[in-house]
């Protein structure tokens, strides 16, 4: 009797051994996996992993052209009216079937209080069930953009959430997490096997999913990677088939390493600096009881501080692009139009001399460490730099977790003066103006990711009628000069698009997305 | 033991009317350390290590901590002998155009403060419940002696970890470039005062039945202050051991927790942060930037353990 448990027990070691060695990915990203609510953190890399699990009305190809996925289709049956036909026969890694109420639910717990994913649908448009498999969005004006965002509006069970208690959405700041926020229930892919924020998650496949599967994957593990250095030598020894973003300075050791290389190309993010200009007086600063940065001529002083071909030769030896725009240049037909202001810091010194602060200020810098590529290393440079004009930064270099959940509206936009990276989910300028530069009210409404406040009226203007203009041309023409107003007025400090590496086992095979986001689905691993 | 171990005891003070300076230069102790090459070697390294880092501003080609001197335009230099080496930066230089051999007189000042300061704040915590839990005794003893075998059970750099945390989680968002040092020496003092504790009762417990303690509880003298004028004096022997060899493994954990990245902040690096930085180069080739402030730290830390070995074997009158 021992023996014989004894050697089904190896046998089943065995066998688990080999299911593990085949087709496993492993793969490692520098940041951490935390919160699996998909309404909490509107970032790329959580909403990435998200979407192997969770599923939206729509979805991206690989190369970003969005295609069909919990719809089937959709017709725009009145300029206001838009329909989805919902495909049937979708199930819910629960099995629960999906339906037009889950629709309806998720459009709105994606807008309720708590998300960070409230400008998917805005707050005054009407979802309305028509059947089991139809579902209407009513707006109040054109939108022929409405779904481009819905990619990563990913659809959660009605009836699951409801039954654990967790319709209400836990906030990136919020540290007691509700049952959505450490378990999951999509309709994607792959279904989460385990969850350990911050160490390790584990995915196993969803055999019932509805599309043809490309992938041959068994399972994925995840494990965040802080360290640069660990993570290029976990891959270059073969303990991972992925790991990105691989630094930099390491890119040519990946590509010459036997059985790795790296792939790169420019992302569409765009890196930049933005200033807390709302408060009446700074929160980190030595100024009190005014607050420099609502003054341009600070702002612009800051810009021209800054050496942004200094930061490309020496921090991101190349692989990045100097930015005019909040916005890649691939982004925007009429980018060509803008140029950075020069560099140049005895033009600063004279700006700051003549707003008032000949001795320059201190102000407290936010930073992240783990999730830009050499974003505290940017940061750094940025403080010498500023320092070289007279201003002194005191830098908080975080890893993100602890930095978003300071800085974002879920944090009461906690910043003074902070790095931010961002790519318009829907690929398109309307998303950069509506989240980054309209004018926002305490709680984030208006502009929610506009986390230093500023606030131009005619640009809200603008954005409203970039919304509903069908035109490509005067569409440019109005978001060039929203350009043009955010460009003088120095709403932010574009610093540059940063480039995509990846680092890859030559044993898998996968599809890198300009925008950062890697999904398992495109994996196969021999 | 009082009567041949060098340390200043009261008794002895009262009979020797020579000068310290003649006793100490007839002492055992100075003969074994002259007797001793590595010894020597040992001191001069860790002296010259110390000045270096005290007068770092006047010795250091460059202040790495001002911001306005750097220029990112510098940044990685290779050491001098090495192509594209500049004559200005002898070690070469980091990530941010620092100057390395500023950087590691400078971090190395950091180092050592940190390592002193929480030496001094351990002993001082240590010394302290030590000889309360020796000499009053009872469930006082108990209760001191039971949280320090809970602590031991630790390992030093988990608590500090932990204390550091939570510290940090209280003070939030204040500034670092101020606060850092203090909480990294608090989380470190806190993490090794249990071995001051458990030497200074343990001598405790052996001197306090002794005649002269006795004599001066008959004539009326209060508890604490027979603590500390009678039986502190009698203890400190072992407790300068341990001091020197906690300093060795105060400055490694002040290194590590830094290479962690929860010790200092990176704009004014100490020797962990240094490597924490170059360790990101190591496989690009700009070796310099990791193991230049790794050797400073092996070499430092090794001649003060060194200085602890020898100090401990001189006063053990058991190996003499």
């Amino acid at each position: 009797m021992r023996l014989k448990i004894a050697s089904a027990a190896l046998a089943m070691t065995l066998a688990a051994g080999t299911q593990v060695n085949a087709e496993t990915l492993k793969f490692a990203f520098q940041g951490t996996y935390n919160q699996l609510d998909p309404y909490s953190l509107n970032e790329t890399f959580t909403m990435a992993m998200h979407g192997n699990v969770y599923e939206g009305l729509v979805r991206r190809t690989a190369d970003l052209q969005i295609e069909p996925a919990l719809a089937e289709s959709w017709e725009v049956i009145e300029p206001t009216r838009w329909r989805f036909h919902l495909r049937k026969g979708v199930k819910f890694h629960n099995g629960n079937d999906f339906n037009a109420d889950d629709v309806v639910f998720s459009a709105n717990r994606v807008r309720a209080e708590g998300s960070d994913l409230t400008t998917r649908i805005a707050a005054d448009v009407k979802v309305e069930k028509v059947d089991d498999y139809t579902v209407d969005f009513v707006l109040t004006g054109v939108n022929p953009i409405l779904h481009s965002e819905w990619s990563t509006w990913y659809i959660m069970d009605k009836e699951w959430t409801e039954a654990n208690n967790a319709v209400k959405v836990t906030s990136a700041s919020d540290t007691n997490p509700n049952y959505a926020s450490l378990n999951t229930n999509g309709t994607g892919p792959f279904k989460i096997a385990t969850h350990e924020p911050g160490v390790k998650t584990t995915f196993t496949v969803n055999d019932g999913w509805w599309d043809q599967k490309v992938h041959n994957l068994t399972g994925v593990e995840f494990t965040p990677i802080g360290s640069d250095a660990t993570r290029v030598a976990a891959l270059l020894s073969g303990e991972l088939d992925m790991a990105f973003p691989i630094p930099v300075q390491d890119i040519k050791r990946v590509d010459s390493n036997a059985g790795t290389s790296a792939l790169t190309g420019p992302e569409l993010r765009t890196i930049f600096l933005g200033f807390d200009q709302k408060r009446d007086e700074l929160t980190y600063s030595n100024i009190k009881g005014k607050n420099p940065f609502k003054d341009v001529r600070v702002r612009k002083a800051f810009y021209q501080a800054i050496d942004v071909d200094a930061i490309k030769a020496k921090i991101m030896r190349g692989l990045s692009e100097p930015a005019a725009l909040m916005i890649s240049p691939f982004l925007f037909a009429n980018s060509g139009d803008f140029s950075r202001y020069p560099y140049d810091p005895a033009a600063a010194k004279a700006l700051l001399a003549e707003a008032g602060y000949a001795d320059g200020f201190e102000v407290g810098m936010d930073c992240p460490n783990d999730r830009y590529v050499n974003d505290e290393a940017i940061c750094q440079a940025t403080a010498a730099f500023l320092a070289r004009v007279g201003i002194k930064v005191n830098l908080n270099a975080q890893p993100k977790a602890k930095y978003f959940a300071k800085i974002l509206a879920s944090g009461g936009f906690d910043t003074s003066f902070y790095m931010l990276g961002w790519t318009p989910g829907s690929f398109d300028s309307y998303n950069v103006l509506l989240n980054l530069n309209n004018c926002r009210d305490d709680k984030g409404a208006g502009g929610p990711f506009n986390l230093g406040g500023y606030c131009n009226p005619r640009v809200d203007e603008l954005t409203k009628m970039v919304l509903s203009e069908n035109d490509e041309e005067k569409r440019n023409s109005m978001i060039s000069e929203a350009y043009t107003i955010l460009n003088n007025e120095v709403s932010h400090i574009p610093l540059h698009q940063q480039g995509l590496a990846w680092g890859v086992s030559d044993k898998v095979t996968l599809k890198q997305r300009a925008d950062n986001e890697f999904h398992f689905k495109f994996v196969v691993k021999n | 033991m009082t009567d041949n171990t060098p340390t200043v005891s009261g008794s002895e003070a009262s009979e020797a009317p020579r000068s310290a300076m003649a006793r100490f230069l007839d002492s055992d102790l100075l003969h074994s350390f002259l007797s001793s090459k590595v010894t020597v070697l040992a001191a001069f390294t860790t002296v010259v290590l110390m000045l270096a880092a005290l007068f770092a501003p006047l010795v250091a080609p460059f202040n790495p901590f001002d911001l306005a001197q750097i220029s990112i335009m510098d940044a990685r230099i290779p050491p001098i002998g090495m192509e594209w080496s500049d004559p200005r930066y002898l070690l070469g230089t980091d990530d941010q155009g620092r100057d390395l051999l500023s950087g590691i007189l400078y971090g190395m000042r950091i180092s050592l403060a940190v390592g002193f300061l929480s030496v001094a704040f351990a002993a001082v915590l240590g010394i302290s419940l030590g000889l309360i839990s020796g000499y009053v005794g009872g469930r006082t003893d108990a209760i001191i002696m039971r949280i320090a075998e809970v602590q031991l059970t630790f390992p030093a750099i988990l608590l500090a970890l932990l204390i550091d945390g939570i510290a940090n989680g209280i003070f939030g968002n204040i500034d670092r470039e101020t606060w850092a040092i203090w909480i990294l020496t608090f989380s470190i003092g806190l993490s090794f005062w249990v071995q001051y504790a458990r030497t200074v009762r343990g001598s405790t417990l052996v001197e306090k039945n002794k005649e002269y303690v006795q004599a001066a509880r008959v004539i009326g003298i209060p508890a604490w202050i027979i603590m500390i004028r009678h039986v502190l004096p009698n203890v400190l022997g072992p407790v300068l051991v341990i001091a020197t060899i906690n300093l060795a493994l105060a400055i490694i954990t002040e290194a590590t927790l830094s290479f962690l990245g929860v010790g200092v902040p990176s704009t004014q690096p100490s020797l962990g942060t240094l490597i924490r930085i170059g360790n990101d180069f190591l496989f690009s080739g700009e070796w310099w930037i990791a193991i230049f402030p790794g050797l400073a730290l092996a070499i430092l830390v090794l001649a003060v353990n060194l200085l602890g070995d020898w100090l401990r074997d001189a006063l053990n009158p058991k190996l003499r």
